[in-house]
């Protein structure tokens, strides 16, 4: 056999297929496909920005509408306490990461689903499809903050150090969004009525995350919000983008870092536990 | 290649369980049997187990190229499947010695939204080809598929000719050590599909490449396979030369003529709200030459369908297409009012194929034209003569001989 030119000269791999044995080479395999990854990721974001008439302009309009509506509620209507911020810079540093996380999650959530002619004509480790459908979400977010930031530094007058954390705050995100995904993905593929449970879930998430509304002036309840790792990731990436002048508090911070870990490490043993069904049942 | 066989096949055996009432079980019917079984992959009740493969052995050398033929339903796209891991067996074992690609199907992963160009790239690294592979082939991927100009239009706007010949294009230049492949020439027009064998020709001439091929085209496997394999309801029943096979393969057919086709045991495409069930002619009765014929199609709808049609063809038993009747044809489209079961009925006044062995293809599909479940070569149906039969008919060429009335003017 001639091997091609520019293809690598890797030795001819031999693969055995026996009952519980596609695995065993399953991370070498799942780094063997990035560039798949890669271009699964692509895809998502090229029609993305495609399919939408009004393109970049939907990653504005969303959360301007809803930095709006939650100012209304919960600045006006219940006037929670601002801490001497302008109250809609409190609702939008909180939206920017609630969006990401519930794109993420539902893109993640969604993926098997949506790529389920995918799934039955071709072998590829499958935790691919959830990887990938981060990437929406997390450009969708670029976007945004690109656009907001300018506004949190004009408007509320600050900028830190603290803004080189940020990624690190993201990162966390998107780990608890691929966990609680593939977690979904998993069971959507076998139940689709989990697809219906995610927008009630989110919905309810949205109340008991602290993203219209701070809690540095809710002591008595902060304690019980951050058993919600998304309470934790909020309050770290709010005293990213206000340099400090919103409290970091560090034991709501913690407990995001391991619960999101936790549901990475769940998520990632029920995707693997029942990924050589997909094809089967999908 | 030091080892003996590229792809060795050892008892392979493949087991599916199949649910009756639904197609996918709801969150909700498990909350009702109690949580338990949510973690453990017991069967629920009403299943039913099915073996697709059952202790299927063989071993192909390198740079063999081998054809698998049976009917439908006989287990031919589930050894594809488990050979391109794409599911795994049950039981039994295979072994493949070398970089593996496997065509199931032309185009899988195109994104209508995106251009050829994109395409290309994502479909090729759909199918394993590395970014600077695709990158190299990139122009004579274009040049054989003909669609230059069209290169940097999104392919929704193709036509569906220019569709098949992209998609055919990029599979057609991955260079795998052993390639496995599922019916993909039977797509595009005469000419194209002409080329598609030919250059599948020059691919199995040129290198040692070990090829596994599945089709319903005899003529195809006869021309390309070195060696063929007969599949019957999950079993090999031959591994011989392609002529032997393939005679094999249509002395079976006859065996199995039929006026009544049970098709539950073939499966719809993904989110399908049509599922078919069966196919009876003349209620039962055999299939007369010059009498009228009868189809009654009975079929399953998941949900009120407002557009969807029929389709019902007659083969030869080479898979030469002889007679196509379809729903839309006719009177346009047909409705599904309610979901649960139809029965839809169509009735040829004057049934004037000739006598002989015709293999059926029963479909349906969508207001669009999309493909909701398509049976291929479910069955083989007998026309026998009739006492209207002129008896000089057997034996003659043409298939299609109406009764008319021939006037000196």
């Amino acid at each position: 056999m001639t091997v091609p030119p520019g293809s690598r000269a890797e030795p001819a791999p031999t693969v055995t297929l026996e009952p519980g044995r596609t695995e065993a080479n399953y991370w070498r395999d799942l780094w063997h496909y990035r560039e798949l990854l890669g271009f699964l990721a692509w895809r998502d974001v090229k029609v993305r920005y495609k399919q939408a008439v009004l393109g970049a302009a939907w990653a504005v309009i969303q959360p301007a509408v809803q930095t709006v509506l939650l100012w209304f509620v919960f600045g006006k209507l219940a006037k929670m306490p601002d801490g001497g911020m302008p109250y809609p810079l409190i609702v939008l540093s909180g939206l920017l990461p609630w969006l990401l996380f519930t794109g993420a999650f539902g893109g993640a959530g969604n993926s098997l689903v949506g790529n389920s002619h995918l799934i039955s004509k071709v072998y590829f480790p499958r935790l691919v499809v959830p990887i990938s459908a981060l990437a929406v979400a997390t450009v969708d977010f670029g976007v945004m903050l690109a656009l907001a930031l300018p506004v949190i530094i004009v408007l509320g007058g600050v900028v830190g150090w603290q803004l080189l954390l940020l990624p690190l705050f993201v990162l966390l995100t998107l780990v608890l969004a691929l966990g609680a995904g593939l977690w979904i993905t998993a069971l959507t593929v076998k139940y689709r009525d989990f697809r219906f449970i995610t927008p009630f879930l989110l919905q309810v998430g949205m109340f008991v995350t602290p993203v219209g509304y701070s809690t540095d002036f809710l002591p008595n309840w902060r304690d019980l919000l951050a058993l919600n790792p998304l309470m934790g990731i909020i309050n770290g990436m709010r005293w990213c983008l206000f340099a400090g002048r919103t409290d970091l508090h560090l034991p709501s911070v913690g407990l995001a870092v391991l619960l999101s870990a936790l549901m990475l490490a769940s998520g990632l043993w029920y995707f693997r536990q029942t990924e050589r069904q997909f094809a089967d049942v999908i | 290649m030091s080892q003996e066989y590229a792809i060795a096949v050892e008892e392979l055996s493949k087991r599916y369980v199949i649910g009756h009432a639904v197609a996918h079980d709801t969150f909700r019917d498990r909350l009702g049997h109690g949580l338990r079984g949510l973690f453990r992959r017991t069967a629920p009740r009403n299943e039913e187990e099915f073996w697709a493969l059952r202790d299927v052995s063989f071993h192909v050398r390198p740079g063999e190229v081998v054809g698998v033929i049976g009917r439908n339903g006989a287990g031919k796209s589930t050894l594809l499947k488990v050979l391109s891991r794409i599911t795994e067996p049950t039981a039994g074992r295979a072994r493949l010695h070398g970089r593996v690609a496997s065509l199931l199907e032309v185009g899988t992963g195109f994104h209508p939204e995106l251009t050829g160009r994109e395409n290309i790239f994502l479909n090729g690294a759909i199918l394993g080809m590395r970014r600077t592979e695709i990158r190299r082939k990139f122009d004579e991927i274009v040049a054989f598929a003909e669609v230059d100009r069209f290169i940097d239009t999104p392919v929704k706007r193709y036509s569906s000719g220019m569709y098949v010949r992209l998609a055919f294009a990029v599979a057609a230049h991955l260079e795998p050590e052993i390639l496995i492949v599922d019916e993909v020439l039977a797509v595009g027009d005469a000419a194209f599909q002409d080329k598609c064998l030919g250059k599948m020709e020059s691919i199995v001439r040129g290198q040692a490449r070990t090829i596994l091929f599945v089709s319903h085209n005899v003529s195809a496997i006869t021309r390309l396979c070195s060696r063929c394999v007969l599949l019957d309801q999950g079993r090999l029943v031959a591994d011989a030369t392609p002529e032997a096979a393939v005679s094999a393969y249509l002395a079976a057919g006859q065996a199995h003529s039929t006026s009544g086709i049970d098709l539950s045991r073939t499966t719809p495409s993904a989110e399908s709200p049509i599922r078919l069930l069966s196919v009876v002619f003349n209620g039962g009765a055999p299939l007369l030459n010059r009498r009228p014929l009868r189809i009654v199609l009975r079929l399953h709808a998941a949900l009120p369908v407002e557009k969807f049609g029929l389709g019902i063809g007659f083969c030869h038993l080479d898979g030469r297409r002889v007679l196509t009747l379809e729903s839309d044809y006719h009177n346009g489209f047909l409705r599904a009012p309610h979901a649960g079961e139809h029965t839809v009925a169509v009735e040829i006044p004057c049934l004037d194929l000739v006598p002989g062995r015709y293999r059926i293809d029963v479909g349906a599909f969508g207001g669009s034209r999309q493909n909701y479940h398509y049976a291929g070569d479910c069955a083989v149906a007998e026309v026998q003569p009739s006492p209207d039969t002129p008896a000089h008919v057997h034996g003659i060429s043409g298939d299609w001989r109406p009764g008319l009335q021939w006037q000196l003017l």
